[in-house]
């Protein structure tokens, strides 16, 4: 019963895919915003191994850091290992914007790499909380050049960690979304200091300039009603239509079926679904914020000197946190900051450091890097597209629609993200 | 993130509170040396728009407290042993588990379909429980979720809501987690008719140290409940977690009202 009522959803959402696929590739939904919130239908999934050995490491980055005690949860870099119980290659894993180790990408990728025989090694992303308190030392985060060092160095810890206990005959590198534009930066950080000598290195729906891309997800909250300021009016909002479409509906549980019956019923236009992209890209910029500031003793959101603790509230600082945009970030927090410390730093020199650009010459020479993207990944634009095409040639598989990693788990392209691992 | 672990026995509650207060759990605060001075961006600056993710929560310092002493909880007591549940049980004696103790609350839901007068809750509860007691061998399988009857929720919080008793301030409880005022009370009277039920039934009357059996079952029914909730607190590594999960939980339970 339960696979019919998967098969009957799936036929409707092949329905309307059925005009604009014209093509050979299966993936099922068309709009860009609907596949990022979305992913992948159940059934098109490539199947996951039945077990999996993992254990979670918590890396003591910098023991000579006394932890605010706003955040005396914090037990250290958490880094999730996956192994096999044979000598194999290993794979580290950086995750994405806002994402930690145990994101349901990096999960995925972690499954489907350690069914094909790989271990793997996952970390949050130097703009997760956990990777600011721990693994960052300025704990500003979003300087590509610094965040790969700190990246390095808590890949050369967790190695350390379980190197006694993992057999490996090889490293490779992979990362997605932002994490696959950090990936670049270590790879070519480790050709310098040659620990890991990284095999292959994989960048999946990478931006090619951080500025650019998050400024394009900032976009997307511009086209709401009343525009970024009114996020909060907005979210309400759309929190209602959903309340209300359970309460008319025969829903029980609030889960993946009441999220594609909502995309079946239009409940949310075109625009409405990017909003939401946007406001979750707020939601985790406020998390970076204040983590950020509360460490640095900035004042930006937390007056300065001002020691919180483990019980305090924090709902004020979330609110002011959630209204602000990277531009405000960038403008007023990190480009001030490095400016600072690199005196006579540019602002468009910098924003132009921040990208793929930047260290293209050592991307284009070298045969170890790949990609893969979409042709309707919106932190892209078209031009950026055909610049990856260009940078890696026949090693950029860009498919005609998944948005921004919607495909990622649609069983061609778990295939080909494996098969790029597997190539000599 | 449903309730958490809405079964667990008053008894062990008391013992694990025990061992953990005396762990100590209040987080200690340095003075600042320094004077604070104003942060750039303040809240002044946004009451154009309407709050995110925004619940009342007049008990906030209690609740964060007690959020905080149930993280320990989970961390020193309830995961390691979960943990050690999960590696001996085989899978499929889990999966049998769960059922098992599934089946059983379907008469919770049952009675309070019934307070509810959801007619139709009430019946596929009926035939869940009828089917998977009997060809589900004694509820360790589930085939009435195969036949299509998918398992309802129902509990006395849930009545409550049902007749217009509101919601009330949002209340952080040890070990059982997020709740409304509601919640809270509804958890106490499904308790308390279970115990009667229990007591007037008597199941193992007859048997040699019934209690000793039934505070047993009652361990494994907590294990359980804990080992299907897929939280763990702090997890996220978010610092508005306590926030987000204060506005999820309230917002479910206001969507379960209307079902």
């Amino acid at each position: 019963m339960k696979r019919l009522i998967a098969l009957v959803i799936l036929w409707l959402l092949l329905l309307p895919a059925a005009v604009p696929a014209a093509d050979e590739y299966g993936y099922p939904i068309p709009g860009a915003y609907e596949a990022t919130i979305l992913g992948t239908p159940g059934p098109l999934k490539a199947p996951r191994p039945e077990r999996m050995s993992v254990r979670q490491l918590f890396l003591d980055i910098s023991p000579a850091l006394r932890k605010p005690d706003v955040f005396f949860y914090d037990e250290g870099l958490r880094c999730t290992l996956a192994y096999q119980d044979k000598k194999a290659p290993l794979v580290f894993l950086i995750a994405g914007t806002g994402a930690d180790d145990q994101s349901q990408k990096a999960l995925a990728m972690m499954a489907a790499l350690y069914g094909a025989g790989y271990h793997v090694i996952t970390l949050p992303s130097p703009t997760h909380p956990n990777f600011i308190i721990n693994a960052s030392r300025s704990h500003v985060p979003g300087d590509l050049t610094e965040d790969a060092e700190d990246l390095h160095r808590a890949m050369e810890l967790a190695w350390d960690r379980v190197k006694a206990d993992v057999e490996v005959s090889e490293f490779h590198l992979c990362g997605y979304s932002l994490g696959g534009t950090h990936a670049a930066f270590v790879a070519r950080l480790d050709e310098e200091r040659k620990v890991f000598n990284f095999r292959k290195v994989l960048l999946v729906n990478p931006a090619v300039n951080l500025f650019n891309s998050v400024n394009r997800i900032e976009g997307l909250l511009e086209r709401i009603p009343g525009g970024p300021r009114k996020i909060g009016a907005y979210f309400n909002r759309m929190l209602a239509k959903v309340t209300e479409f359970y309460r008319r509906g025969d829903y029980v549980d609030i889960d993946d079926n009441l999220l594609y019956a909502v995309y079946k019923a239009h409940l949310f236009s075109h625009d409405e679904s990017g909003g939401l992209i946007g406001l979750s890209f707020r939601i985790s910029l406020a998390g970076l914020i204040f983590s950020s500031d509360v460490m640095t003793n900035s004042g930006y959101v937390v007056p300065k000197n001002r020691v919180l603790g483990a019980t305090d509230p924090l709902g004020d600082y979330f609110r002011v946190a959630v209204h602000l945009s990277f531009l405000n970030y960038f403008d007023e927090y990190v480009y001030p900051y490095f400016r600072k410390k690199r005196p006579g730093l540019d602002r468009s020199a910098y924003i132009a450091s921040l990208g793929l650009r930047s260290i293209e010459g050592y991307l284009k020479a070298s045969p170890k890097f790949g990609a893969m993207t979409n042709e309707d990944d919106f932190i892209l634009v078209k031009e950026e597209v055909d610049y990856l095409r260009g940078l890696f040639g026949e090693r950029a598989r860009i498919y005609p629609r998944g948005g921004h990693m919607g495909n990622l788990e649609y069983r061609d392209n778990m295939a080909d993200f494996i098969g790029f691992f597997k190539q000599e | 993130m449903k309730i958490l672990l809405r079964h667990a026995f008053p008894f062990l509650v008391a013992a694990l509170y025990l061992v953990l207060s005396l762990s100590g759990c209040a987080a200690t605060r340095t003075s600042a040396l320094l004077p604070e001075e104003p942060a750039r961006h303040t809240v002044a600056e946004f009451t154009d728009d309407e709050r995110v993710a925004d619940i009342a929560d007049p008990w906030e310092g209690f609740n964060r407290s007690m959020y905080n002493f149930n993280y320990r909880l989970d961390k020193y007591v309830f995961l390691p042993v979960v943990k050690g549940y999960e590696f001996i049980v085989p899978t499929l004696a889990q999966k049998g588990i769960t059922n098992f103790f599934g089946n059983i609350g379907e008469l919770r839901t049952l009675y309070n379909s019934a307070f509810q007068l959801k007619g139709k809750k009430f019946l596929i509860t009926f035939g869940r429980f009828l089917a998977n007691s009997t060809i589900g061998i004694g509820g360790l399988l589930d085939p009435a979720t195969q036949m299509g009857l998918k398992k309802q929720h129902g509990d006395f919080g849930q009545t409550l809501g049902r007749w217009n008793v509101g919601a009330g301030p949002y209340l952080v409880l040890p070990v059982l987690g997020p709740n409304t005022m509601r919640s809270a009370g509804g958890f106490a009277v499904d308790a308390g008719i279970r115990y009667a039920a229990i007591h007037t039934i008597d199941p193992l009357g007859n048997v040699n140290h019934g209690d000793v059996i039934l505070a047993g079952v009652s361990t494994v029914e907590a294990i359980d409940m804990r080992h299907r909730v897929r939280f763990g607190y702090y997890d996220s590594g978010y610092p508005f977690e306590y926030d987000f999960l204060r506005f999820l939980y309230c917002k479910w339970d206001e969507m379960l009202i209307t079902k």
